[in-house]
């Protein structure tokens, strides 16, 4: 059994014109793997995902989740989930323990309010509401209340968005006891790091469609070369010759996206050096430099000449 | 405590909620009760309204005056002749009497009579002057005046509000506290849990049943002890009719609230469906002064019954018995809104 197979998953919602937000999706989930959905806001992720929640219905294409199907097993299903929405505002006069006790009655099975807590790490908040709580504990407890029911599966939409690097710090590593009891993950982010650091494997959607799909490791070397230079000059780039730069060894390709210009490099030390005179030969400054390993949000770059974070969404998300 | 039956958990839930809200325990306990005291208070049966008149100031103005305050009836100001006009034309008095000479030979009354009271207030100054100059009456009369129990403005007026209560608190109570949470993602947060959508609707009327109660009693204590409203009915109807006049509301509430994704988009609709109530249904006044071919339509509207309802029980003491009409309307309202509300509710968006 596969946690989750989906064929063809198709998304239109009828307008005019009619906004295609997933077009066409294929993807497979292994039970005890943590999967991650990675991709500009607009690409399909949420989408997908609530199709996969039982949350929106597909308009065309296959959702199989723990090899029930959503239009005959749905109680079953969801008896066997646990959902983290991207944008749910808990009542906020209701304290952790009486919003987990609720979560908890609708489900036949499952942990304590106390357990899901212990797990969050959230058990000093006990008793507070949660509007006394910041946004990171919000999000545990978010994250909490999709636990309560001891889901085989878990889903979450983008659980840290929106939260300073400590939160999102602590999310991960709630994330990797998940892992370590080999619950099945589905995560979206638009985090590259996060997909780095968290999932086995990774899907890249833009515009509705995978266009990527492996482990970090593997998409990262698709792009060619393990590093990246990337510089800005100042001057009008235009005037910069790139034929000559993409000259230099160990230079794999060369893009220019706004002012900026991104190297992908096998040998970082070899080309530097060769990169400055070869500019000053064209009597051009640097204005910035940096170089890196190269990771998913060069392989999102690499495949669609756009940027993960500030990319244009092609497609409307979920309304 | 640790696994609670979900229909008890929500409806728990959302009693937590409501109470740890100062500013809704106001407007739905307090309200009505500041209402009451301003109404009660405004339409209080006076012992006997005085009349407000005016008399021209002239050299026999005393020759009226010194007659007409004998009777407390009247409440007098001497006027100039500019003041009055101005007085009469702005209702500040209902009458201008003008002596031509000291001896009660002649008057003059001025008055608009289509302004509400003035004939009368002409008829018992002209009475009063009439037997002063020595006109002796030529029937013997008694008076007696009436005043049946239940009888007075504020009787009228507390089941009113009580049913106007029972639609305000159902409506917002329910229909607001649904789309609020539709607007937080909660209902759909709830719809990726194996929570039932009856248990939801259910828990959502049950909570609003809880919390009917206690706006209910404090209503009708503070009318006993303020204004001495009593009841003169049997008890366990009237809160029968309450209880369903509550799940009517809860019921409507719920349906108000079944498409609308925004608190902007029900607040209009519920303002739609109170709106008419408030004006026709009779709760400041009878709707027996609208005229006779809107008298089924109004009665049919789900406030009516339970205004009806309430005042033939409290004010009249009258037997549930007599109400079949009322009953059968509200049980009507009491069952189609929820399962229309259930037939189309929006859960997931």
């Amino acid at each position: 059994m596969k946690a989750i197979r989906c064929q063809d998953l198709v998304k239109t919602y009828p307008g005019k014109p009619p906004v295609e937000a997933v077009r066409g999706i294929n993807f497979e989930i292994e039970v005890g793997e943590c999967y991650g959905v990675l991709g500009p806001n607009g690409a399909g992720k949420t989408t997908t995902i609530e199709i996969l929640e039982g949350l929106l219905d597909a308009t065309s294409g296959s959702a199989e989740v723990l090899g029930m199907n959503w239009s005959s097993d749905g109680h079953s299903i969801r008896e066997r989930i646990g959902v983290s929405l991207q944008e749910t505002r808990l009542s906020e006069r209701l304290s952790v323990n009486e919003t987990l006790q609720l979560f908890r009655s609708f489900y036949a099975d499952g942990l304590t309010p106390l357990e899901a807590m212990a797990k969050v790490s959230l058990e000093e908040k006990k008793d507070a509401w949660i509007k006394t709580l910041s946004g990171g504990q919000k999000q545990r407890l978010a994250v909490a209340t999709a636990l309560v029911g001891n889901p085989e599966l878990i889903f979450l939409d983008e659980p840290t968005t929106g939260l300073d690097p400590t939160s999102r710090r602590q999310l991960w590593e709630i994330i990797e006891t998940f892992k370590r009891e080999s619950k099945t993950v589905l995560l979206t982010t638009h985090y590259m790091e996060e997909a780095e650091r968290l999932c086995d494997r990774v899907a890249i959607f833009d515009a509705g469609k995978i266009i990527a799909e492996g482990t970090p490791q593997e998409l990262i070397r698709s792009v060619g070369a393990e590093h990246i230079i990337e510089f800005s000059v100042d001057a009008d780039p235009a005037v910069v010759d790139v034929h000559d730069i993409s000259s230099i060894d160990t230079v794999d390709k060369v893009e220019r996206l706004d002012d900026a210009f991104y190297l992908t490099v096998g040998k970082p030390h070899v080309v530097l050096s060769e990169l400055i005179s070869k500019l000053s030969r064209q009597s051009l400054a640097l204005s910035s430099l940096s170089t890196r390993h190269a990771s998913l949000e060069d392989v999102f770059v690499n495949l669609t000449g756009r940027h993960l974070l500030d990319a244009e969404p092609e497609t409307a998300d979920a309304k | 405590m640790q696994t609670q039956n979900p229909i008890w958990a929500l409806t728990l839930a959302r009693l937590r909620e409501f109470t740890r809200q100062p500013e809704a325990l106001f407007w739905v306990y307090f309200f009505p009760v500041l209402m009451v005291l301003v109404l009660g208070v405004a339409f209080r049966n006076k012992p006997q309204e005085t009349i407000a008149i005016d008399v021209l100031q002239n050299d026999f103005s005393e020759s009226v005056t010194s007659h007409l305050e004998e009777s407390k009836t009247f409440k007098i100001t001497v006027v100039d002749e500019q003041e009055s006009k101005q007085r009469l034309r702005t209702g500040k008095t209902l009458l201008l009497i003008t002596a031509n000479d000291a001896s009660l030979q002649s008057i003059d009354y001025q008055f608009d009579p289509a302004r509400p009271g003035s004939t009368m207030a002409r008829n018992d100054v002209d009475q009063t002057l009439q037997r002063a100059a020595g006109r002796e009456d030529v029937i013997a009369t008694t008076n007696v005046e009436f005043q049946e129990p239940g009888g007075r403005y504020v009787d009228f007026l507390v089941p009113g509000l009580l049913a106007m209560g029972l639609m305000g608190g159902g409506l917002w109570g329910v229909g607001f506290a649904i789309v609020d949470m539709r607007i937080r993602k909660v209902l759909k947060r709830f719809m990726a849990t194996p929570m039932k959508r009856t248990h939801f609707l259910i828990a959502m009327m049950c909570s609003r049943l809880v919390f009917m109660w206690p706006q209910i009693i404090i209503l009708l204590v503070f009318s006993y002890f303020v204004f001495g409203v009593q009841i003169y009915g049997n008890w366990l109807s009237i809160a029968l009719i309450i209880l369903l006049g509550a799940i009517q509301f809860a019921g409507i509430g719920l349906l108000v609230a079944s498409r609308a994704k925004t608190l902007e988009t029900v607040s209009g609709l519920m303002n739609l469906v109170m709106l008419p109530m408030w004006t026709l249904c009779g709760i400041f006044f009878s709707y027996e002064n609208f005229p006779e071919i809107f008298h089924p339509f109004i009665r049919w509207l789900p406030l009516t019954p339970i205004i009806d309802a309430l005042r033939a029980l409290m004010n009249e003491g009258r037997s549930i018995t007599t109400l079949w009409f009322e009953l059968g309307v509200m049980a009507v309202w009491a069952v189609v809104p929820f399962f229309v509300a259930l037939l189309i509710f929006r859960w997931n968006d």
